[in-house]
């Protein structure tokens, strides 16, 4: 539904997007990574139709959103990263003012802000003015806002910034929910919002895509992936295990546990068993990795900033 | 209602609001109130000069409008722009030219809502004498629309600016220059040394032969376009502007 191809943003003589390409279905909720400053942001507002690209063009159901920004956002619900909203209103106020804006009038507009305010939980704030909101109802005001025409894309710019570890379950159950008939689209920076809710992440670093892959998959990039950490009473525990064929590398930490990295694709944790049967080494704990998604994160997006300090 | 009318219309009810959900609205029709009333009865003399007729009401308002017009204007995108809301308005498939539309027949039913408020002077003259009822409505007519006019202009700078006291200088500035443009006492400096054209051509840009002209009764098609086209040049620019600046 959404379809973005080689998308180019200059500010002045700075790139902040530089040929960003994806294409998301129907169901997928995708997450939108990187580092601060990494472009995010700009794409996402490219997609909505707020600012225009520099080159490359975004379709979303078909249409060109740069050529027609008006027909496209009727099938966009946008909360942007500031959360704006008017503060001179109170929230089921500007909910209506907004459901105007989207074409509904009377009993219909009505019903439509009834049913934003339930799901995004504002019954208690309705007619309260925004300008006395706390941060959590802010920003679950300015997800409602984007529920009002039940649009097929939500883009979600920072949706749990700032939120407490409650208030982010409840938005990330919100958009779980609403992920199923619909694309979700988010950025984000808080890595276990991805592996909870996101069906495929974008990684982004220096306005390229480094990653584009399920949570899963990209854990599996990790170095640490079906590493094995464990506790052995024994002799040579280190030397004898970093000579088995699977393994790349052993690492002893400062607590005596070791430490013991694959070469890429493999699995050692059988053999390491059976080695440490095999040589009468009483284990103590033993741990497999599955791989950390921050680890990957920081493995893609700081080889990004070394390359582009070489290049400098 | 078509979707563009209807868009122009939510955003012109919320701008309304916005004035009157503050104490912005009450404060300003007040002080515009009596500043009208100080000039017409204290420094026109209104009583003294013993004639039924409105032009020491009148003559005032391009001074009135002057400082007090760009207070309402000034936030219409300012504060957009201040706030972020920009991005949420022209995410929900509005046309900047509804949005500036909208907020632009906001503010200026506001302002036609603070000149109506007048009716007092009007009607103290028709019970003191019998002023001609033609001339009060041009008299009114001009001043609707000059207030039309200063509104669109302070939309104008306030699209430029996200700081809501540069808006409103720019658009006191603005506002000088058009009336004082076509001033006699401006006009007389520039007629010694310019040529007759060029000194009709600086004043043809004023409010002032055209507003006169309306207070005097004459209503002509010419004044009126006038006004039109002012009030379309600054919209327009404040579309191109949108256009251009708000994506950064």
């Amino acid at each position: 539904m959404i379809k973005a191809q080689n998308l180019i943003r200059d500010f002045g003589p700075r790139r902040a997007v530089d040929g960003v390409s994806f294409e998301v279905g129907k169901g997928t909720v995708l997450g939108f990574l990187g580092p601060n400053g990494a472009g995010k942001t700009t794409t996402i507002r490219m997609v909505s139709g707020f600012l225009p690209p520099s080159s490359g063009t975004v379709f979303v159901k078909g249409i060109d959103v740069a050529v027609d920004p008006v027909s496209a956002q009727k099938s966009i619900g946008y909360m942007p990263e500031t959360t704006p909203l008017y503060e001179d209103m109170t929230v089921s106020g500007f909910l209506k003012f907004i459901a105007e804006v989207r074409g509904f009038s009377g009993a219909e507009r009505n019903s439509r802000v009834d049913r934003a305010i339930e799901r995004c939980f504002l019954g208690p704030v309705r007619n309260q003015g925004i300008d006395t909101l706390s941060k959590g109802y802010r920003q679950r005001t300015c997800l409602a806002q984007t529920l009002l025409h039940d649009p097929d894309i939500l883009l979600l710019d920072e949706p749990t910034e700032g939120l407490d570890p409650n208030q982010k379950q409840v938005v990330r159950e919100m958009i779980r929910e609403m992920a199923s008939e619909r694309v979700v689209m988010l950025s984000t920076h808080v890595l276990e919002e991805v592996e909870a809710i996101c069906t495929r992440a974008i990684i982004i670093s220096g306005g390229k895509v480094v990653a584009d892959d399920t949570p899963a998959r990209l854990k599996t990039r990790s170095t640490k992936y079906n590493a094995v950490t464990l506790r052995a009473e024994g002799g040579g525990v280190a030397e004898t295990l970093g000579k088995l064929p699977a393994v790349e590398k052993v690492q002893v930490l400062e607590d005596g546990r070791v430490v013991v990295f694959p070469k890429a694709g493999k699995s050692i944790a059988a053999e390491i068993l059976a080695t440490a049967q095999e040589k009468k080494w009483t284990v103590s704990d033993i741990k497999v990795d599955e791989g950390r998604l921050d680890d990957v994160f920081r493995q893609i997006t700081a080889t990004e900033d070394t390359k582009k300090k070489e290049a400098a | 209602m078509n979707e563009a009318a209807q868009h122009v219309m939510a955003v012109a009810k919320r701008e309304w609001r916005a004035y009157f959900d503050s104490p912005v609205a009450y404060v300003f029709i007040i002080i515009f109130l009596m500043l009208a009333g100080f000039f017409t009865f204290s420094l026109a003399q209104f009583y003294e000069a013993g004639q039924a007729d409105l032009s020491g009401f009148f003559q005032w308002h391009p001074w009135l409008y002057m400082i007090l017009v760009p207070a309402v204007a000034m936030r219409l995108w300012a504060e957009e722009r201040r706030s972020g809301t920009i991005e949420l308005l022209f995410t929900v498939s509005v046309t900047p030219l509804q949005a500036l539309l909208g907020k632009f027949i906001a503010a200026w039913l506001f302002m036609l809502l603070a000149l109506v408020l007048t009716f007092t002077v009007p009607f103290t003259a028709i019970y003191l004498g019998s002023p001609d009822g033609g001339t009060i409505f041009s008299g009114y007519l001009g001043s609707g629309l000059l207030a039309g006019a200063y509104i669109a202009a302070g939309m104008f700078t306030s699209a430029l600016t996200r700081n809501q006291v540069i808006s409103f200088i720019l658009a006191v500035v603005i506002g000088l220059f058009l009336i004082l443009a076509g001033y006699p006492p401006v006009t007389d400096l520039l007629s010694r040394w310019a040529p007759m054209w060029l000194v009709d051509g600086v004043a043809s840009f004023s409010f002032m032969p055209h507003y006169e002209a309306l207070q005097r009764g004459v209503i002509d098609l010419r004044d009126l376009a006038y006004f039109a086209s002012v009030i379309v040049f600054m919209l327009f620019a404040t579309q191109v502007v949108l256009k251009n600046k708000v994506s950064r």
